[in-house]
């Protein structure tokens, strides 16, 4: 084993990892990314084999169906390499054992990588880039794109190198503890977030109101009896002392939704979502549902409601 | 817009249709996808104004396993060409989120439509690897990945098509009360997103997280990123004290090999 004689060197490893980000541009519904693996082998397979029927088998190998998470694949792509490299070599491995290791793992390593990406990272950093685009900030863009791709890159290139040098081992690995850790604690970490970004993003503001009271004389500003000019202004401000001091008009209105907030703040967006929940758990489809709400809020507008 | 920004845009609609199916730049995310409509159509404040509104509502759309999300690529890209055609401005917004959900649903179909085609190229790249021939398996990838591209330029090609006025006259002519409406529905949708992540995370172990997360944030001196910290923080505290309680309960012994240093000379003492 000491001296092999093809190895597949740092920059062929580079090249699959390159290759690896086209990994779904041929998708389909027979066999999913097949046509993405073969396409991110095809450097190594072209390093490690040298005659046309050796070729035409590697390719073959990696044509078979095959779907797990985008950033898993790498992981996958690693171990897969580190087989075609000492099968390559003279080693007695089969193509059942290569097929057995990229279906064994690519299940379990989609159950970590749909949690952690795409239910707690994405939304967590899309949600912050939001957040400043909303008010007209190109760096709310700018910042996602820039530290998803980052991180996105990291994890594929370490994922793919950790395969290739940990080979077989890495089931173990997968089976134990650790991965199952990462992927509870990101569910907690998402879980969190989303609670927060519910209470922050998802807006129902009822406008109708419930009871209008005529403050006393001392709680209000008397506009009327104000000095004119800028001393006027200067003395409102006092008087109102932001929002802490007294009011703007000499009626105190509550509406349904002041009231909901001493209750609750963001309770009626927490309802919405456990309908939507609920509704969803029923079978209907989220775009009925999104249809549906579209249709409820003019509605309620129309009403007065909202 | 001039023939170089329809041009460009039509561009940028090729590449984050491309973006949407390989699902790993994030290219295709109505925040960067609406941004660039806007930067290649000198609205560059009002496309990441229009992304970050239409990211919220996508938050919650991923692909997991085979089952596919809403489009949020097609959705992106022709409600941004509404928006500046329609010549409205920030009060647009509400309207051409509105439009952007049904599209959605459109740009699932010609997804699946586009992803049933690939399964003829998948026999195309079995021939070709028969003969060993790579390089024509290369360029059949590359097919695939065009049509997929093709399948948001196309659509935003001919939206390009309808006159600018044209698309104004019918978002002038929808009546106040639609368009508040709408950009009322726009605050409450999000909600559907959050209730697809909630529904493929939630178990009886992070429900507390999620009400914790809640209630904290009615804080509003919390920003987003010390809420972030605050949650990595409990999730990691839960999972090491969890580890020795068990070790405590069942009369640490064996714990040599945990792979935690600081709990093994904690246990020593």
């Amino acid at each position: 084993m000491a001296d092999k004689k093809v190895t597949l060197s740092k920059s062929d490893r580079r090249k699959v990892l390159l290759r690896s980000y086209f990994l779904l541009a041929s998708f389909n519904y027979e066999r999913m990314q097949n046509g993405g693996v073969v396409f991110s082998m095809i450097p190594a397979i072209k390093k490690l084999y040298k005659n046309k029927e050796d070729r035409a088998a590697a390719l073959k190998r990696h044509l078979e169906f095959f779907n797990t998470h985008p950033f898993m694949a790498n992981p996958i792509f690693g171990v897969t390499l580190a087989l075609e490299e000492d099968r390559a070599n003279g080693a007695q491995i089969d193509d059942a054992a290569i097929s057995g290791v990229k279906v064994g793992m690519m299940g379990p390593l989609a159950g970590v990588g749909d949690p952690v990406f795409w239910f707690t990272m994405r939304p967590i950093l899309a949600a912050m880039g939001a957040a400043l685009a909303v008010s007209g900030n190109v760096l709310g863009p700018i910042l996602f794109y820039v530290i998803w791709n980052i991180m996105a890159w990291a994890v594929k290139w370490y994922g793919q190198e950790f395969g290739y040098r940990a080979g077989t081992k890495i089931t173990d690995d997968a089976s134990g503890g650790l991965l199952q850790k990462v992927t509870r604690g990101a569910s907690m970490m998402g879980m969190f977030v989303i609670g927060a970004l519910i209470q922050r993003w998802v807006t129902i503001n009822f406008t109708p109101v419930i009871s209008k009271v005529k403050l006393q004389s001392a709680q209000y500003i008397h506009w009327d009896k104000l000095p004119s000019g800028i001393n006027g202004v200067k003395e409102a401000l006092l008087q109102y002392n932001l929002g802490n001091g007294k009011a703007l008009t000499p009626y105190k209105e509550t509406t349904l939704q002041s009231n909901l907030d001493q209750l609750i703040p963001g309770l009626a967006a927490l309802l919405l979502t456990f309908l939507c929940m609920w509704l969803l758990k029923k079978k209907v489809s989220p775009i009925v549902i999104i249809i549906g709400i579209f249709v409820v809020g003019v509605l309620a507008h129309v009403a007065g409601l909202l | 817009m001039n023939g170089i920004q329809m041009i460009l845009v039509i561009l940028v609609a090729f590449i984050v249709g491309c973006s949407s199916v390989m699902d790993q730049m994030e290219t295709y995310q109505p925040l960067v996808a609406c941004s660039l409509i806007g930067l290649v159509t000198g609205h560059l404040e009002l496309g990441v104004m229009l992304g970050g509104q239409l990211q919220f509502i996508a938050m919650g759309w991923a692909n997991v396993g085979a089952a596919m999300a809403p489009d949020a690529s097609l959705a992106g890209i022709a409600a941004a060409i509404i928006l500046i055609e329609g010549g409205q401005g920030e009060a647009g917004i509400g309207t051409a989120m509105g439009i952007a959900v049904p599209l959605a649903v459109a740009g699932l179909f010609l997804t699946m439509l586009v992803r049933t085609l690939t399964v003829g190229i998948a026999h195309i790249m079995d021939r070709k690897a028969e003969e060993a021939n790579y390089r024509s398996i290369e360029r059949w990838q590359f097919i695939g990945l065009s049509l997929q591209g093709l399948r948001v330029a196309i659509p935003a090609a001919l939206l390009l098509a309808i006159p600018a006025n044209l698309v104004r006259q019918g978002l002038e002519s929808m009546p106040a009360w639609l368009t508040q409406g709408m950009t009322i529905g726009g605050g409450m949708v999000v909600a559907v997103g959050y209730a697809m992540v909630i529904n493929m995370m939630a178990s009886r172990e992070v429900w507390p997280f999620f009400f914790l997360g809640f209630a904290l944030a009615a804080l509003h001196e919390l920003t987003l990123i010390s809420l972030g910290i605050i949650g990595v923080v409990l999730a990691i505290l839960y999972l090491s004290l969890e580890g020795k309680g068990g070790n405590g309960s069942s009369n640490g012994g064996s714990s040599s090999d945990t792979g935690d240093p600081l709990g093994d000379i904690l246990d020593d003492y």
